[in-house]
């Protein structure tokens, strides 16, 4: 049942490191993130790496396994050949604070910058009243466990440093689209998203989509809609006569 | 000496999940400044691991239902040894704490008016708990923090800034408080802790400081909690001069994962038994029927023909047994496995795929449908799942005034949350975590706010003395690293964890825990010489190393309370005292530590209010009370 693994973990800081190779024991029904303590258990016992809950539910483990990003903790390993090399590195998208540790606070400081949700005026705690129908849609945005796998992925900020200023990424598009069709928010969110969060720089490649471990069809169900809502304000003639009509200089 | 960062806050709030998120939300909402501590990046707090909802009884589904009915049910499920003015604030306030979340943006499930939904759980006589599918805790904690933006954002446009403005309300993410500071009166004037990320070194001078630090479940082998739960803050009370009650008491939740190995202890929420999973033992068997205990016998039903007939007619039928309390089902499956009528992998099975169609199990449990397709290839629409009992809660903690959160013995310091103890009594029911968390949560935040305004601005101050101590401390895991004696923090806790899991375990026995006794004060000697290899940075040896101290004075209560307890009552089974006893429920053990040693004296209980003894029929208040403190007007009939 058990076997021992090769494994090839990136140690480093921000000035610099490289992948070490080590052979690990795997038992039976272990995930990478198994795999990942016991080498801090037995053979590195400062390997740097971010956990919780290691059930697919806090978004904490987020690496790069043989490229490709995922959750540690959902990734088992009976998915690769017990001969094959597995290469765990830390999301490229972000400055590497040590080995599998990287700062994240990109995503916090655009979580800050998308406004809060508005409580409709007049409705008083315990007066809401929705249709299970209308939660629905955003209910699926709100299971993002905020792993920010999908904001590593994303090629606008994946290669583009420079894109990250002007480009809040799906997470936050997302977040967006999620108040945005949230029946009682009271703002308007279709003019932000598009001028101050980047919602044009998306071309829909749905690479967020495919990484993302909730399942959440971020493209499908928020990005696109959420595009076709602004599109329509943007380009629908009505809508642009009444806005050069309310905004004549009384 | 290195540097060393400081900080001025009016409130510190430590633990940055539902309890400390609320309370940080209250004590600025009462104008103050206020640190949040996290122990993890913001938003990843145990409280995400929640699944099955917060009860409060708002009546949505069954208007029959309100707070008294939600008192009684609390304390029964806590066998009567609750706080029960606790109980009492908590019942009441639980649905204004519910409806708050939804303006603050969260989106719970509805009924078909629109309403919030509610679900049946275990020990709660109405459907009650709010919910989204099966995380509610995720929305819990992903609404409080983005309510904690939003105040961050209301703070910016006061000042004509754009964005979010922390210099009110401050996350500070990846930073671990090592010791609370006093001054020479004995009050709160500080914390020292050190951040993850660059292994700096941190002081908050702050006259306030609420622990909400969660629970101390990584003491355990087979436990659901994640490696935060060091009880870092009870350790942090009781190395304050502060005490700890009802520390015997530890939650197993009956279902969590046994298979495969590396999940096992993952929780399995209590949700599939409310939507209608049953538990089966190897021969196929519903065998909670034969575990109804006497102080349930007639609440429950005794078929299961009336068992299935109550999801769809709650009002003419008895629950089923599934849903008694978590303790009883615990001990039931662990019984059940020990007659060797368990599953292949050492626990029993819960059913849910022959009992309800598959797209409501996806639509009504879908992270379980997922943890379980992922982690052990199991479809849970299609065949059973294999679960057994797996540590998940403390209900021991923090002595608290009920009203404040005020911790006993050390004026600034308060407690909410899973740390403070008191409110589940012996045993908590489900989903009353999420509803503690935010009705004393907010307390606390009041309660230091009320604090903080008595000392007219004139804060506690902290010692350079202090400081040095503290940083000494910190960092003894390098110096000693070198040492010939050094010990690996990892094996440390590898012998912790299964001690406690072996020997303080479900069932408790007077040799084995005076065994774990000893055992844990060797390891006790060794902690101190837990070394660690590398720098500083993001040093997971060095952090544990600093964890294990907590781990340890914890797990010295626990077992030196559970010892001392000679009864079975809630989440303390003695397989040497299996009855429950009266004369113990009107008593409670504290714990206090005098240096090093664990302390744990009786103290009495207060009686409970007699119009909340009215709540309950004399009978079953003569099941739990002894005979002197049943209610007087009626005792002669």
């Amino acid at each position: 049942m058990s076997y021992d693994a090769q494994f090839r973990v990136w140690r480093g800081d921000d000035e610099g490191g490289d992948l070490v190779d080590y052979t690990v024991e795997v038992n039976e029904g272990e995930v990478v993130l198994d795999i990942i303590h016991r080498l801090q258990a037995t053979q590195a016992g400062d390997l740097a790496v971010r956990w919780n809950c290691k059930a697919g539910k806090c978004g904490s483990c987020s690496a790069e396994i043989n490229g490709r990003p995922r959750l540690m903790c959902m990734t088992r390993m009976s998915t690769f050949a017990e001969n094959e090399t597995i290469t765990v590195t830390p999301l490229r998208a972000f400055p590497v604070m040590k080995d599998l540790v990287t700062d994240v606070s990109f995503n916090y400081k655009k979580a800050q910058q998308v406004p809060a949700f508005a409580p409709p005026p007049g409705l008083e705690p315990g007066e809401y009243r929705l249709a299970q129908i209308d939660v629905e849609r955003p209910q699926e945005f709100r299971k993002c466990i905020e792993c920010f796998l999908c904001q590593d992925v994303c090629h606008v900020v994946r290669d583009h440093e420079e894109n990250k200023e002007s480009f809040s990424g799906p997470r936050f598009l997302m977040r967006i689209a999620e108040l945005d069709m949230h029946p009682l928010d009271a703002l308007d969110r279709q003019h932000t998203a598009q001028e101050e969060h980047g919602l044009g720089m998306c071309n829909i490649t749905k690479c967020c989509t495919e990484v993302c471990p909730e399942h959440i069809k971020i493209t499908d169900n928020a990005l696109i809609p959420l595009k076709e809502r602004v599109v329509d304000r943007k380009y629908d003639p009505v809508v642009w006569l009444g806005n050069k009509i309310r905004r004549r200089p009384s | 000496m290195s540097e060393i960062e400081k900080h001025n806050y009016d409130v510190l709030v430590v633990g940055a999940g539902g309890a400390g998120l609320r309370a940080a939300i209250a004590a600025r909402q009462a104008g103050l400044r206020v640190a949040v501590i996290s122990k993890s990046l913001f938003g990843k707090a145990h409280t995400v691991m929640a699944e099955g909802g917060i009860a409060a009884s708002m009546g949505n589904v069954n208007p029959r239902d309100n707070w008294q009915v939600h008192f009684r049910d609390t304390m029964r499920g806590g066998k009567f040894l609750n706080n029960w003015r606790m109980a009492e604030l908590h019942a009441k306030e639980a649905p204004l704490r519910v409806w708050e979340l939804e303006t603050y943006g969260a989106l719970f499930d509805r009924t078909k008016d629109g309403k919030i939904s509610q679900r049946n759980f275990g020990g709660h006589e109405y459907p009650r708990l709010a919910h989204v599918g099966d995380r509610t805790g995720l929305e819990l904690i992903r609404t409080l923090q983005q309510k904690i933006v939003s105040l961050q954002q209301d703070d910016a446009r006061a000042i004509n800034h754009e964005g979010a403005d922390e210099g009110k309300m401050k996350v500070f993410a990846e930073c671990t408080i090592t010791e609370l500071l006093k001054d020479d009166s004995g009050r709160i004037s500080g914390a020292f802790g050190y951040y993850r990320e660059t292994g700096g070194l941190v002081l908050f001078r702050a006259p306030a400081v609420i622990l909400a630090t969660g629970g101390i479940g990584k003491s355990f082998k087979v436990t659901s909690n994640s490696w935060e739960y060091t009880g870092d803050g009870h350790a942090l009370a009781l190395r304050t001069g502060s005490a700890l009650l009802n520390m015997e008491f530890v939650q197993f939740h009956p279902t969590g994962m046994v298979w495969p190995p590396s999940v096992k202890g993952i929780l399995v929420t209590e949700s599939v038994r409310g939507d209608g999973g049953v538990l089966r033992n190897s021969e196929g068997k519903r065998f909670m029927f034969d575990y109804v205990p006497p102080v349930f016998r007639g609440q429950y039903a005794e078929t299961e023909e009336e068992g299935d007939r109550w999801y769809e007619d709650p009002d003419n039928n008895k629950r089923p047994p599934e849903l008694l309390p978590r303790d009883e089902v615990a001990r039931a499956i662990n019984s059940e496995v020990k007659a060797g009528r368990g599953s292949p992998h050492g626990g029993v099975f819960l059913d849910i795929a022959s009992r309800r169609p598959a797209d409501e199990i996806l639509r009504r449990l879908p992270s379980m449908y997922h943890q379980f397709k992922e982690l052990a290839d199991v479809d849970i629409t299609a065949e059973p799942m294999e679960v057994g009992p797996t540590c998940h809660y403390v209900m021991g903690g923090v002595e608290v005034d009920p009203d404040t959160a005020a911790a006993t013995g050390v004026p600034g310091l308060f407690a909410a949350g899973e740390v403070a103890g008191g409110m589940h009594g012996s045993n908590r029911l489900g989903g009353n975590s999420l509803s503690d968390l935010l009705v004393f949560g907010r307390r606390a935040g009041d309660g230091a706010a009320a604090y903080v305004a008595t000392l007219k601005g004139i804060y506690p101050a902290v010692t350079e003395g202090q400081l040095r101590e503290a940083e000494r401390t910190a960092l003894t895991p390098f110096d000693v690293a070198t040492s010939p004696e050094a010990e690996n923090p990892y094996a440390l806790h590898a012998e912790l964890q299964q001690t406690m899991n072996d020997l303080v375990g479900i069932i408790r026995k007077e040799e084995e825990m005076r065994e774990a006794i000893e055992k844990l004060e060797s390891l006790k000697e060794r902690t101190p010489r837990a070394g660690v290899e590398g720098g500083r940075r993001f040093n997971p040896g060095w952090h544990l190393a600093l964890d294990l101290r907590n781990m340890l004075v914890v797990s010295l209560t626990v077992a030196k309370a559970a010892l001392l307890r000679q009864e079975s009552r809630g989440g303390h089974t003695r397989d040497d005292f299996p009855k429950m006893e009266p004369e113990w429920r009107a008593k409670n053990l504290i714990c206090t530590t005098d240096g090093d040693e664990v302390i744990v004296v009786e103290q009495p209980m207060i009686p409970m209010r007699e119009d909340l003894l009215e709540l309950f029929d004399r009978d079953e208040l003569a099941k739990y009370l002894t005979d002197a403190e049943l209610p007087q007007e009626v005792q002669s009939s």
